[in-house]
């Protein structure tokens, strides 16, 4: 017998004033993964999550989480979840231990049990030596790191991570992508929202494109750049002179898009074939005497994978001009 | 026997399994709650000193330039008049920072974090009052502190005094409501210190809290005279001063302190559910 998906939503709509931020949305999460959930700003990732949270009540269709329906028991759905937001809500007068033993007592457990817990969650994040300093000193990303530690204090389920890397430094992301990895690895189910192909790609087995609060496309990261169709042939020539040589010979043998990035001072090109295309175009740039660093066939990113379901590139914007759903919530 | 078992197996294994997280109870979370407050106004010097030194600015400003302009009639002198009334008009500015709090509760996630957990959802708005009646009791209490060193002086016994603290802390906690209510109607935390300015200056000016309302225009006069923090000030004043007619007051000691409540009762039940429901809402 398989258990129940961990989520399963039909057909969720939900209007704030003339937007319609999920426009019949299905989605099913199975249980011992990571699922992402992409799309560009504005999309309903968020007000997604709000409804798994159970924050907000959808107008149509249904959600059950581990088989619970969201909307009819809300309460027996927070035992299970635990929820870390698009802002660091952690208190920054209180230490880092003082915020997770609040959040733990707040889950049930007692005195002794949540400092137990704290102290552990601490301590997987890497975040022990810190916990008795007060979190306004700390950095934007062990914050976040602190963050993603108070929704795992109760030991959820499901864990509901929206954007949990936005704003964050290099540094800070990959910190944070190994503490969810962790997460993973110790049986807990994590839905994570963010606009980042690359964070998707790295973190989830199953990723779920939305745009205008439906679904457009979802499957495992490969099963995704299956459906862009091609794979991408990349070229760098040992000469920077040589680039506008080898776009010219890889259109002259058939590969649609042609493109270099004078940044990497590689052309790369989409193509049909596989292994059989990529020895002709070794041989075309042999016979011109071009040289060669580096030449590969790859995958397609998600980002082209994007690009080919929708039409459009998904570009992080400015977070700054996302419509969230409570300005949207006014009228 | 063996049936009855079976069949309750069969109803666990249908039923979804939830293990889980208890949940905390009404007053462990409520306590939880209002110890974040707490600790976040006392690791906070901006407001820690901000609200003692505006209220002793304020309590300085009306005892030394206003008050030798201002002669509340009955023999009493305007430093005995005005503390109760500043005391009572307290309740409003050391209230503010529980509007903007809450305000900034909502915009950075802090309330989603928390309506996602699971523990009643009224708690959390119920801790949070205790904690700021608290944190204004402080406020109130420092403000005595300075208004004996500046002059004040009772005329009361010990039961009186002890009920004008029961009338002072009724009324700030049920005018904390008011501000937890704003807070969270409120998109921002500027946008909640803008309400409270609007309401609190009103409020706390025409009003007999810091002169006589007979002094106001006579249009105003209906106003201070029916609104709750005048109705609050004659209760500390009568309680305070020897009784409502040494300070002239016009109705008995009784009827001030009887009014007083029942402002307390009212404003408690509208804004408690205005606040809890609002708090509780799935949007």
């Amino acid at each position: 017998m398989t258990p129940s998906p961990i989520i399963e939503a039909h057909g969720l709509t939900k209007r704030f004033g003339k937007v319609r931020a999920l426009d019949g949305l299905d989605l099913v999460a199975q249980t011992g993964q990571v699922t992402a959930l992409l799309g560009p700003n504005g999309a309903g990732k968020t007000t997604f999550v709000s409804a798994v949270a159970t924050l907000l009540r959808p107008d149509g269709g249904e959600i059950h989480v581990a088989g619970v329906d969201v909307c009819a028991q809300p309460k027996r759905v927070r035992q299970i979840i635990g929820l870390a937001g698009q802002f660091a809500s952690v208190e920054p007068a209180m230490t880092g231990t003082e915020n997770l033993r609040l959040v733990a007592r707040l889950f049930g457990l007692g005195r002794r049990e949540a400092r137990t817990a704290a102290a552990e969650v601490l301590e997987r994040l890497g975040l022990a030596d810190a916990g008795d300093r007060l979190v306004r000193n700390y950095s934007g990303g062990m914050r976040r790191r602190l963050d993603l530690g108070a929704s795992l204090v109760g030991r959820p389920r499901l864990l509901l991570l929206d954007e949990p890397t936005t704003g964050l430094d290099p540094r800070g992301r990959i910190d944070l992508w190994d503490a969810i990895r962790g997460l993973v690895a110790d049986g807990t189910d994590v839905l994570l929202t963010t606009q980042y192909l690359e964070e998707a790609d790295q973190l989830a087995r199953h990723v779920v494109i939305i745009d205008h609060g439906r679904v457009i496309a979802a499957g495992t990261p490969d099963e995704l750049k299956d459906r862009a169709g091609t794979n991408v042939i990349e070229v760098r020539p040992r000469s920077g002179g040589d680039l506008p040589a080898v776009e010219e010979a890889l259109s002259r043998i058939g590969c649609e898009a042609a493109h270099t990035d004078m940044d990497t001072q590689r052309v790369s090109a989409r193509v049909e074939g596989g292994a059989d295309q990529l020895r002709d175009i070794v041989r075309t740039l042999d016979e011109r005497n071009i040289e060669v660093d580096d030449v590969g066939l790859r995958r397609p990113t998600l980002d082209e994978v994007f690009l080919a379901v929708t039409g459009r590139p998904l570009e992080p914007t400015d977070p700054d001009s996302d419509p969230q759903p409570e300005s949207a919530d006014a009228a | 026997m063996t049936a009855v078992t079976k069949s309750a197996t069969d109803v666990a294994a249908e039923s979804p399994v939830v293990d889980g997280a208890t949940g905390a109870h009404f007053i462990t979370a409520s306590l939880q709650s209002a110890k974040r407050t707490v600790l976040q106004f006392f690791r906070t010097p901006q407001l820690l000193m901000l609200g003692t030194i505006q209220g002793a600015l304020f309590l300085f400003m009306f005892r030394y330039i206003f008050g030798g302009a201002i002669n509340p009639g009955g023999g009493i002198e305007y430093v005995d008049f005005l503390v109760p009334g500043f005391l009572a008009t307290g309740i409003l500015w050391l209230g503010m920072p529980a509007a903007t709090g809450v305000a900034e509760d909502a915009a950075t996630g802090v309330h989603d974090r928390l309506r996602s957990l699971p523990i009643p959802r009224a708690s959390v708005m119920f801790g949070r009052s205790l904690a700021d009646t608290a944190l204004t009791g402080w406020g109130l209490f420092v403000t005595t502190v300075l208004a004996f060193i500046v002059g004040f002086r009772l005329n009361a016994n010990f039961a009186e005094v002890a009920l004008a603290l029961v009338v002072l802390l009724a009324a700030a906690y049920s005018f904390m409501w008011v501000f937890i209510s704003i807070g969270l109607t409120s998109k921002s935390a500027q946008a909640a210190t803008g309400t409270c300015t609007l309401l609190i200056v009103p409020l706390a000016f025409i009003s007999a809290a810091y002169v006589p309302a007979d002094t106001l225009p006579g249009w105003m006069q209906p106003v201070a005279n029916n609104q709750p923090f005048t109705i609050f000030s004659n209760a500390l004043r009568s309680l305070l001063l020897g009784g409502a007619d040494a300070v002239g007051l016009g109705h008995s000691t009784a009827y001030w302190v009887g009014l007083s409540f029942v402002w307390c009762a009212g404003i408690l039940l509208v804004f408690g559910t205005i606040a809890v429901s609002r708090f509780a809402r799935r949007r």
